[in-house]
């Protein structure tokens, strides 16, 4: 079985990376899941959170604000509505999120406000984990 | 006959009109080649889109809960029309030839009973409507400020579209733009996003996926975002066609101008040289006559 697998992080707009991976971890709205090669194929909703690339020159983390990925035993295809390096999100664009997500609240309908109030959530905690 | 003088004008006007024209065609190149490049670059989330949402489909498939973006209202009464055009002229027949197609279907639609709701996006398509089907128009949409198409504009366009679906006001919407085929051919074209359009391909479904959370929570978060992915790809299709368009219409309209100056050309030297041979006869009959 081969020890890599082939990673893709694409946005609407453009494809953000496309590597060779030896683990990929991702931020489920259930929980974390590590996909490495030989995983059993699974389709599975981000919440927003840092994804982690293990590759062979080192792990690259990205910041994605939902999305969905798709695994299978070779392939990580994670489909974000928006990404960015862990290095390009600066205070700035996390606020721009957050008030992205605070504006979905507001106008969520009461059905989905539960999610829409976790997803802000999620997304406040994202700026606590990497200290902005 | 028009005189010297004003030929030369004429002339002189042609010319910077074809300089214009020229300008045109070139920054319609440019944009042209960028606009490609953004629609190459949103293809593989497209692809990926619309391959989970067929297994997906096809693993929910028409069971009783399906979403109702999958499943229909169960009627096809009230039809939402989108109209998706550019937001300037001067690009041959590229905004006329969205909004016929749209003019066919939605009389056909009329003739069979149907509701027509109509909504606009880019200037051109709704002044080229409003006449005829002006009382079914809905909404509009402005994108003339746009400078750059992003994901956002189009997340805009389909929660506009979600909303009123939402909200009861259609049962299917249909889209119209251009497909970019190359720069001398756009290809109108219509396509149904709601309720979305899965082709049920048996090998599809060749992977089974685990789905976490379940498989019908992910599709109904799935639909909305493939109808924003439909209306953003076919406003990257739209801005190629835009361009390609306006570029072979420039180009026309350039060659036309390099045309008609050498016409002009002709008959101004024509008309100078029939000048003259009056002068001279006038001259030589004075000299004659002495």
């Amino acid at each position: 079985m081969a020890d890599t697998m082939q990673f893709d992080l694409v946005s609407p707009e453009r494809k953000l990376a496309s590597v060779q991976a030896r683990e990929v971890r991702l931020p489920g709205v259930e929980g974390d899941l590590t996909a490495m090669p030989g995983h059993a194929p699974v389709i599975l909703s981000l919440r927003p959170g840092i994804l982690t690339v293990v590759s062979a020159e080192g792990s690259s983390e990205f910041a994605v604000t939902g999305g969905f990925a798709e695994v299978s035993g070779e392939t990580v295809t994670v489909l974000a509505e928006r990404g960015v390096t862990k290095a390009e999100l600066t205070a700035a664009i996390h606020a721009d999120m957050v008030a992205e997500a605070k504006k979905v609240l507001d106008a969520a309908h009461p059905s989905v406000a539960d999610a829409a109030a976790k997803m802000l959530a999620d997304m406040e905690a994202l700026g606590t984990h990497i200290n902005l | 006959m028009p005189s010297l003088k004003d030929l030369k004008n004429r002339i002189t006007s042609v010319k910077n009109t074809r300089k214009i024209t020229k300008a045109m065609q070139m920054v319609a190149a440019a944009k042209l080649r960028r606009a490609q490049e953004n629609a190459e670059a949103a293809r593989p989330y497209a692809e990926k889109m619309s391959a989970v949402l067929t297994s997906l489909a096809t693993a929910v498939g028409s069971s009783e809960g399906a979403p109702r973006l999958l499943a229909g209202t169960g009627s096809d009464k009230v039809q939402l029309l989108v109209v998706m055009t550019g937001e300037r002229g001067l690009c041959g027949g590229f905004n006329a030839n969205i909004a016929k197609l749209a003019r066919t279907r939605a009389n056909e639609l009329l003739a069979e009973g149907k509701t027509v709701k109509i909504l606009t996006v880019g200037k051109k398509g709704r002044d080229a409507l409003r006449r005829d089907l002006g009382q079914y128009f809905v909404g509009h949409v402005d994108l003339s400020e746009v400078k750059k198409l992003s994901y956002a504009n189009a997340q805009d366009i389909a929660d506009d579209i979600l909303g009123r679906f939402d909200a009861g006001e259609f049962d299917v919407a249909t889209i119209f733009y251009s497909i970019f085929e190359s720069v001398i051919s756009q290809k109108p074209t219509a396509q149904q996003i709601v309720p979305a359009q899965i082709e049920t391909d048996a090998s599809a479904a060749s992977t089974v996926y685990d789905y976490e959370p379940g498989d019908q929570e992910i599709l109904a978060a799935l639909l909305p975002r493939g109808v924003a992915t439909a209306i953003f790809a076919a406003l990257l299709e739209n801005n190629a066609s835009f361009n390609g368009a306006q570029m072979s219409a420039m180009d026309n309209a350039t060659r036309n101008a390099g045309d008609m100056i050498d016409k002009l050309t002709v008959e101004y030297n024509r008309s100078r040289q029939a000048a003259i041979t009056k002068e001279l006869i006038e001259i030589i009959s004075g000299a004659e006559a002495l």
